[in-house]
């Protein structure tokens, strides 16, 4: 994996000098990445408890909006901190009402994450309405200001690798700009995201509640039959689940920015749900796809010869999963590849900058890429969507 | 007097509309093995449900050591020392071995960590001493069919079970496989278990039980000793009267070949279900029987023969037309119809009324679509035709699917097949979970349509059913055609050799 | 058993008056809490909402939830979540006001134009998303929920007075060409008052919506692939396609959400052209419980809650007390619809159970005189 990791940074690193976009593995860059990508990495995480248990859950949209609203709205009168765990606590009921509706009443699952969604949607609305409509800084669209977690940054670093970063080493200086921008100025919120991948994978891979969640998720009727309870793992799932997206939005209001705004989640619930996807119900896999998107996310702050550089990276990147592709010998697969990394190139060339109002879908569109072209051969647990009623009949 | 281990006392059970289990008694002695027979419907799977926790009796009592016991959930009969092997196997393919023993009773070290190391000691210690072979960090999906079985009873060893409880062992084994299970049996029994066994494979069942209780229409009938009894007494306590046997008239097969199978080759990810250059060719007025052991390639088969599958290799031909490459719609529109394997899943839409799924499979011309419309009187009349003929009992046509009882659905889907006057009839298990009665009316109604003309494939795991039926028997191993027998001389040793590969 | 088939229905129809009035009691409830006199409120709400102007006003707004409520119903009765109605009516509406605005011809050929250009852009656009599914395996809930974010970035791009959008004199808006007179639909006079012409369109769609799903060929393999995509595989169904055509059908009438807005209002697409359409859509289809009668319900009555919320606002209420009745009815409606199903499951297990046990000789007839 080791080998991937360097193989990417000096693809990156190589990229972006040719096409003399030197922003793109900038100190600012990853700073600006690490924070795009924490809230999609709680999402990611949210859908990966939820879906090993074995649910779908649609509605971490609307868990996280209100991870937002609770967190700016108790954010801006307590302090951030409690804003935090106001959001998590919101997210977390959501949470808590999915698994009513969906393992309770069982209703489907789709169709109880929708209306949760839309039921988030108004609350949010109309909660800002009544406190946040009138209050200087608010409106109902708004929140007033909210003020911002303390940031770490590892001791050392600076000094050590400033001079290394400025010194313009090709390759060299640009390892030591991305290491810059991942330690200096990290928000706490930011470490604990970043704690909960091994904090997630130890616990679903390691301990026997984890085992439990995921029997739910693949055989329901064998964990029931050995005395596990499908309602209550998912119940716990889907808790864990909510708390994420919750906390993804307590993310948003208090590092990623300072308030609450109508519509800032953006469809990052559902990016969350491709990331596991990508990461093939596995838990780094799944951070890894979160800070893809991520990273593209966090185009839209920087240069803008940054953009047209990714596309040539992401042209790369297709040619070199063409080859892999090729092979093993599914050439319709490479086939597919080399024509997006093509198109890519003649973007790059065809484009002298890339509009922002495309770079505003940046993510969005790499997400639908990434899955149209991924492998066809994923291991979703078995049970995922199905829902469970002790002695089927015949 | 010894204590019976367990005892049933005036057991009731109903669902709504159904009586499963009344007035059903029951002495179990320790370290016995007694069997329970029934046909289908008997009630037997609903009392061993009772018996694990899964259902809770309407009236009666249960004792275990001569103490009443409530049995709310399977966490209650696991701790009184009751553990269950289901008939579908109650395993998580993607977990291993060890994951799918210890759920539930997971080994905890220091910190919450599952200890693996423990773990695996303890059921390699299991394994070892009952003979039962197997790799913990295996992934289940990729074992056999035995092996998963053995996976299945160290898990209820595992949890210190005394009493087993098994629910039809031996219907997915090869002959093999099942002398090597009953033989564990016995030496379980050996060293005190207790063992409960449904089966209804009356010969293996003579030859391993010391008790046989025989059940039927939901209570016991009698329970007696093997030395007592015989297959053919045993079959008529479970029916209550002569057994019916499948008349079969001496009406040759014509000559002209409905379907045709040359050289037909599909991959598939578990190698054991492609299929392998098999030809096949089935004449009208013709049943051909596929035996063979589930996992062999028979569902394969049905896909490509449906469309649903499309081989890599070879043709298919269906009253002269090449159909290798036609999608499935266009061949059941040629006259090809189909009693797929899983009713629930593949037969029926089940929140969708009687009279709409008389048109499902049906809707691609004359006389239940003109054009793009659905005649909905004609499919009205034609699902009350079938529910007289075929005897599905419902109050209406218009209840859902989901309401019917397995064995009315089935019968539902039998007489719309046969309604639509097919030239090839693909029919896979068509009595499964029918009682004897409407199996008996399946079973004429086929031999009447084969002697008007219609091709049948049919797949059956019930070998009596397959013998009694088929004009031909071919059989299946590995997705290759390894034989063809005549079941007119065919013994049932010979059959289940045949479908392993191993004897006559 | 015709009384049996009234049943069905007879207790579907109970389940949105209980959300409705489980919302009415939150609402209630809410306003109490802020000191508001809560029957008063609905008296005023009522009679505001009763008035003929009023009328109008909700059949106008309901005309473009219904045609988006029934996009959603299309695709949900295949089992298929269209999230991207928004993107889908968005970028039909822009690419029929582009077209619109550029060619002139006479009525009511115009109109007919945009209209095919609204039907085919907004199709074309879903089916993305239906051919990633069904040759992909990719999701159709994330994939329609990126398409719209693109949708939302490409409208933008083009909605520049540089390319395809001209500044309106003397405003901020920044829109396309203004429609001539050719595509204009003129209004329908009623005694009421003057009503959105496209009402017409729109309920020629859903009686097409409810002849097609019902009684063709077509509309049968789509509920029945909704129900169980292997019983209708093994039925003769290709899934893939499918898959692909209702996308289709679903995004071409979701195209047509916009147009009553175009046509007979707006007359261009502009930075103010109205969003949210799409959410709309897919919570009427649930109230509506997919059925092109009952969404026409559900629309008329979402369309209602948004006009009585005006007159909130004259009394001084926050008029998102409406907001949170709608959320809440939706909740409420799904909870509901689920235990009047299963209501009706255990009723036919009942009657069937009673079937069964009558003794064979009159069984069967039994049956045949019961249907």
């Amino acid at each position: 994996m080791w080998l991937r990791v360097t193989l990417t940074v000096v693809v990156l690193s190589l990229v972006s000098g040719a096409a003399n976009a030197p922003d793109l593995l900038s100190e600012g860059s990853m700073g600006a990445a690490l924070r795009f990508t924490a809230p999609i990495l709680l999402a990611g995480l949210g859908a990966l408890w939820a879906e090993r248990s074995g649910v779908v859950n649609i509605g971490l949209e609307g868990m996280m909006i209100m991870g937002t609203w609770f967190g700016a709205f108790v954010g801006h009168q307590a302090g951030p901190l409690a804003g935090v765990l106001a959001g998590v606590a919101a997210g977390m009921s959501f949470g808590l009402a999915l698994a009513v509706m969906a393992l309770g009443f069982r209703i489907d699952q789709a169709v109880a994450g929708l209306a949760l969604n839309l039921l988030a949607a108004g609350l949010a609305r109309f909660l800002s309405s009544i406190f946040f409509d009138g209050i200087d800084g608010g409106s109902i669209t708004q929140s007033p200001t909210v003020d911002a977690l303390a940031t770490v940054s590892l001791p050392g670093a600076q000094a050590l690798l400033e001079p290394v970063a400025s010194a313009s080493i090709p390759i060299v200086s640009d390892v030591a700009q991305v290491t810059l921008g991942l330690v200096t100025d990290v928000s706490l919120l930011t470490l604990l995201v970043v704690a909960l991948v091994p904090i997630t994978w130890w616990v679903l891979f390691r301990t026997g509640l984890g085992l439990r969640i995921r029997a739910c998720g693949e055989h329901p009727a064998a964990a029931d039959s050995l005395g596990v309870s499908p309602a209550v793992h998912r119940t716990i799932a889907l808790a864990v689940s909510g708390a994420m997206a919750g906390l993804a939005g307590a993310f948003l209001v208090t590092v990623a920015s300072s308030v609450y705004r109508e519509g800032q989640t953006g469809g990052r619930g559902f990016i969350g749900m491709a990331t596991v996807v990508f990461g093939n119900w596995m838990v780094v896999p799944t951070a890894i796809g979160a800070f893809i998107f991520g990273f593209t996310d966090a185009l839209r702050t920087r240069q803008e010869a940054s953009v047209g550089a990714l596309l040539l990276v992401a042209a790369v990147a297709f040619v070199i999963v063409a080859v892999v592709r090729g092979r093993h010998r599914s050439c319709r697969d490479a086939a597919g590849w080399g024509v997006a990394s093509a198109l890519l190139v003649s973007a790059f060339v065809l484009l002298p900058v890339v509009p922002p109002e495309f770079v505003s879908f940046a993510p969005h569109l790499t997400t639908l890429v990434v899955l149209a072209l991924a492998r066809p051969d994923l291991r979703a647990p078995a049970a995922l969507g199905l829902p469970f009623r002790r002695g089927g009949s015949s | 007097m010894i204590q019976p281990v367990i005892e049933l006392r005036g057991i009731g059970r109903r669902f709504p509309g159904v009586v499963a289990n009344h007035d059903v008694s029951l002495s179990v002695a320790a370290g016995q093995v007694h069997a329970i027979v029934g046909e289908n419907g008997a009630g037997k799977s609903t009392l061993m449900e009772i018996l694990y926790g899964l259902q809770r009796p309407d009236e009666g009592e249960v004792r275990i050591d001569g103490r009443p016991v409530r049995l709310d959930s399977p966490a209650d009969a696991i701790a009184h020392g009751i553990g269950m092997v289901h008939q579908h196997l109650m395993l998580a393919d993607n977990l291993t071995v060890l994951e799918n023993i210890v759920l539930g009773s997971e080994p905890i070290a220091r910190g919450g960590r599952l200890d693996v190391a423990r773990a695996r000691a303890a059921i390699t210690a299991i394994a070892a001493r009952h003979g039962l072979p197997l790799d913990p960090v295996a992934r289940v999906g990729d074992l056999s069919v035995g092996a998963r079985q053995r996976v299945e009873i160290v898990k209820v060893l595992y949890r210190g079970a005394r009493i087993l409880i098994l629910d039809e062992p031996t219907a997915v084994l090869v002959p093999q496989e099942v002398d090597e299970l009953l033989r564990t049996l016995r030496a379980l029994r050996d060293v005190g278990f207790t063992i409960l066994f449904i089966s209804h494979r009356l010969d293996e069942v003579l030859s391993v039980a010391d008790v046989i209780t025989v059940m039927r229409a939901g209570t016991t009938v009698v329970s007696v000793q093997p030395r007592d009894t015989d297959v053919r007494r045993l079959a008529e306590l479970m029916v209550g009267s002569a057994l019916p046997e499948p008349a079969r008239h001496g009406v040759p097969p014509r000559a002209g070949v409905a379907l045709q199978l040359r050289g037909v080759t599909s991959a598939r990810p578990d190698a054991r279900e492609s299929l392998h250059d098999l030809s096949l060719t089935l004449h009208e007025g013709e049943i051909v029987g596929v035996a063979g052991v589930e996992g062999n390639g028979q569902s394969e088969l049905i896909e490509v023969v449906l469309g649903i599958v499309v081989p890599s290799a070879g043709t298919i031909a269906l009253g002269g037309h090449d159909i290798t490459h036609w999608p499935t719609g266009e061949r059941r529109a040629l006259g090809l119809a189909a009693i797929p394997p899983d009713r629930r899943s593949e037969g029926l839409l089940l929140d969708a009324p009687l009279w709409e799924n008389r048109i499902l499979g049906h809707q691609l011309g004359p006389p239940l679509a003109r054009g793009p419309w659905i005649d909905r009187g004609v499919a009205r009349a034609g699902t009350r035709a079938i529910v007289l003929e075929a005897d599905v009992r419902t109050p209406s046509i218009d209840v859902a699917a989901s309401a019917l009882s397995g064995g009315n659905q089935q019968k539902l889907i039998v007489g719309r097949e046969l309604a639509g006057d097919p030239r090839v009839l693909i029919a896979a298990h068509p009595t499964r979970g029918v009682d004897v009665r409407a199996q008996a009316a399946i079973w004429a109604r086929l031999v009447a349509a084969r002697d008007a003309g219609l091709a049948v494939l049919l797949v059956s795991a019930d070998l009596s059913e397959l013998i009694g039926l088929s004009d031909r028997i071919v059989v299946m191993l590995r997705g290759r055609i390894t034989g063809e027998l005549d079941p007119r001389t065919v013994t049932p040793e010979a059959l289940g050799g045949a479908m392993t590969g191993i004897g006559p | 058993m015709t009384r049996e088939r009234l049943i069905r229905p007879g207790l579907f129809l109970a389940a949105p008056v209980i959300a409705v009035g489980l919302a009415l009691l939150v609402a209630g409830l809410v306003l109490a809490a802020t000191g508001a006199d809560a029957l008063r409120v609905l008296q005023d709400t009522i009679a505001y909402g009763t008035t003929g102007r009023s009328v109008v006003a909700v059949v106008d707004k309901s005309v473009g939830y219904y045609l988006a409520g029934i996009a959603a119903a299309i695709a949900f009765r295949m089992g298929l979540f269209n999230i991207g109605i928004d993107g889908q009516y968005r970028l039909a509406a822009f690419a029929a006001a582009v077209v619109g605005g550029a060619v002139v011809l006479p009525w009511p050929l115009g109109v007919v134009l945009m209209i095919g250009v609204a039907m085919l852009v907004g199709g074309a656009w879903a089916a993305i998303a239906g051919l990633l599914a069904a040759h992909r395996g990719v999701s159709v809930v994330i994939s329609t929920i990126m398409l719209n974010a693109i949708a939302t970035g490409i409208i933008a791009w083009l909605l520049h007075p540089s390319r395809l959008a001209v500044q309106a004199p003397g405003s901020n808006n920044v829109a396309t060409a203004l429609i001539p007179e050719g595509g204009r639909l003129p209004t329908i006079p009623t005694p009421l008052g003057d009503v959105d012409g496209f009402l017409l369109v729109a309920i020629a769609v859903g009686v097409l919506t409810w002849l097609v799903l019902g009684r063709t060929r077509f509309g049968f393999e789509l509920r029945a692939s909704g129900m169980s995509l292997r019983a209708a595989a093994v039925a003769g169904v290709d899934a893939k396609r499918m898959i692909v055509v209702t996308m289709i059908a679903s995004g071409a009438v979701a195209g047509l959400a916009g147009m009553p807005q175009l046509l007979g209002a707006s007359h261009r697409y502009g930075l103010d052209f109205p969003a949210g359409l799409g959410w709309t859509g897919i919570a009427i289809a649930l109230l509506g419980r997919n059925h092109p009668l009952g969404i026409a319900i559900a629309a008329l009555l979402w369309a209602w809650l948004e006009r009585s919320a005006q007159i909130l606002d004259l009394t001084g209420i926050s008029r998102e007390v409406v907001t949170i009745m709608q959320g809440v009815i939706v909740i409420a409606i799904v909870v509901a619809y689920e235990l009047v199903g299963r209501m009706i499951r255990r009723r036919e297990q009942r009657f069937v159970g009673l079937a069964e046990a009558a003794t064979p000789g009159e069984g069967p007839a039994r049956a045949a005189s019961g249907a």
